[in-house]
């Protein structure tokens, strides 16, 4: 099908952008890669009154790492991000989850902020920036920008803090912490498809490479990324010991899942225990190799 | 309809410059297909899942369904009337999908070849994996994907084939494109996991 009319804005600047949007309110949306809202129109399950394109905004086209974290701007595509070293080097989950992100020829277009303010609860980059404690940064004409921290900005599916008239501006991802590994696990029906339960996971081993902490976020299971803090059930046992059923069914007691013509809860439920082992297993041996 | 604001967009298709006069909605699988003419860009789903509108941005493979025209205003676009060289010779792609039965309908088959274009672009001796991961967003409903395959590994062979011997066919419109912004794709054996 075709997407529905709208008032068409192509802003240069990021002030420019949000003047439209502070004009528009609840009538405008912004457009990013248009991957996931341009099905939607095309569907007709939403018809923006005023559209707000950011391709435009060449400020908005950044990622910068460094000691600190990365910091990816709203026009940086999924595979900008995918293939930096620079960005691989600081954290690593980046790239571990994109690569589970659709295809490449989506990732092209679509951008990482795009996918976060979405909020798909299935979708791999909100759990990331979960997991890891970042953050988005929201501007809106005529205020400071303000810097929601994930355990506030996913809200429910498909819902997020972003309010009418605010720009993402950008998504934070703090670096791997010493002696730390990451990993992302997850089950599609089809290579590329949304993931019917998905697992990242992050592990910190000390100095006599025993865990000191290890998490996971769980994808597909819940109306916002799961995060499962299991530290205390592998409370300083060796690395190599990071998975253990106790482990998978202290992450399968916090889900949870629902039916849906995919699969039924009790699978998801099933599938995200065995992903929690996976994932934490390899987060835990990539620590150890660090 | 008769009320919406329309835009005046030029785009480069195939190394020409085309104008069109469309509203902000306009796709740019339909602007390629009603406002220019170009039928050989397919639509099947409009949702971004088939890959048959595959069409290459700049050298980058985009789904020209899920791509305003207007977006791209100014910027180059290759489709499969480009690929070929301008006295109709096959890229190396081409021939070696008309060469190892990687077509039947033909329907799934321009977006396969621009996608391929730009993964030997990128990769111009991808392994097994990286094919199969290359054309995971493209879906054939009647060849099977087990001569695609075959054909993504022959048209590897063809254009290092035609570069060994420097009888390189004109390369396909994108390269120029393409290869610029690149990173090396080449990041090793990481897992996907
Ligand atoms: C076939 C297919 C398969 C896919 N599979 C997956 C998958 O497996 N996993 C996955 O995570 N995703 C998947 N996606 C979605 C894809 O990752 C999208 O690119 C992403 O979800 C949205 O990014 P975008 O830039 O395209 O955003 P858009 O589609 O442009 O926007 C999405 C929403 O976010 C809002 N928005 C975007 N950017 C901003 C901003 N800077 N400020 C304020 N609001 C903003 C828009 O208004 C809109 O509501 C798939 C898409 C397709 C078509
Ligand atoms: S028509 Fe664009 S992906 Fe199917
Ligand atoms: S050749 Fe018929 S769908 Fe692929």
């Amino acid at each position: 099908m075709k997407p529905p009319p709208f008032d068409y804005h192509a802003p240069r600047t990021v002030g420019e952008a949000l003047e439209v949007l502070a004009d528009a309110g609840p009538e405008g949306k912004v457009l990013a890669g248009g991957q996931s809202l341009i099905p939607l129109m095309n569907m007709r399950l939403a018809a923006p009154a005023r559209l707000v394109d950011i391709n435009r905004i060449g400020a908005l086209d950044t990622v910068t790492a460094d000691a600190r974290g990365v910091r990816v701007g709203a026009l940086a595509r999924h595979a900008t991000v995918e293939r930096s070293a620079a960005v691989a080097e600081r954290q690593p989950l980046l790239r571990q989850a994109l690569r589970h992100v659709a295809h490449p020829v989506i990732r092209n277009r679509g951008t990482v902020v795009g996918s976060i303010v979405h909020a798909d609860p299935a979708a791999e980059l909100p759990a990331v920036l979960a997991l890891l404690g970042g953050t988005v940064r929201l501007a809106r004409h005529g205020a400071p920008e303000r810097e929601v921290p994930a355990a506030e900005f996913f809200l429910g599916p498909l819902e997020s803090a972003l309010q009418p008239g605010e720009l993402a501006v950008s998504a934070f991802f703090p670096a791997l912490p010493p002696g730390s590994g990451t990993a992302f696990c997850e089950i599609a029906r089809r290579h590329g498809d949304f993931a019917l339960a998905g697992v990242a996971a992050l592990v910190t081993l000390d100095d006599d490479l025993r865990i000191t902490t290890a998490k996971v976020a769980c994808i597909g299971v819940g109306p916002v990324p799961v995060v499962v803090d299991v530290s205390a059930e592998c409370a300083r046992r060796p690395a190599a010991s990071a998975a253990s059923p106790a482990v998978a069914a202290a992450v399968r007691d916090r889900v949870e899942p629902e039916d849906d013509i995919h699969a039924t809860a009790e699978y998801r439920r099933h599938l995200t225990g065995v992903l929690a082992e996976r994932a934490l297993r390899l987060a835990a041996e990539r620590a150890s190799h660090g | 309809m008769g009320t919406e604001t329309l835009y005046d967009i030029s785009l480069t298709v195939n190394g020409v410059v085309r104008e069109a006069r469309v509203p902000a909605r306009r796709l740019l699988s339909d602007c390629l297909r009603h406002d220019l003419g170009l039928t050989g860009t397919h639509v099947g789903c409009e949702h971004g899942v088939c890959g048959c509108c595959t069409v290459l941005l700049d050298g980058e493979p985009v789904r020209s369904c899920l791509t305003f025209a207007v977006s791209v205003d100014g910027h180059e676009i290759t489709t499969i009337e480009g690929l070929a060289a301008p006295d109709g010779t096959l890229s190396a792609v081409q021939r070696a999908f008309a060469e190892s039965h990687a077509l039947q309908c033909g329907f799934c088959t321009p977006g396969f070849l621009c996608t391929v274009t730009a993964l030997l672009n990128e990769n111009p001796a991808p392994s097994d994996e990286e094919i199969l991961e290359g054309i995971s967003g493209n879906l054939c409903r009647c060849t099977g994907y087990q001569n695609i395959i075959k054909a993504v590994r022959r048209a590897a062979e063809l254009s290092a084939e035609q570069e060994r011997d420097g009888t390189g066919e004109a390369a396909p419109a994108a390269t120029g494109a393409a290869g610029a912004p690149r990173a090396s794709g080449a990041t090793g054996g990481a897992t996907g996991e």
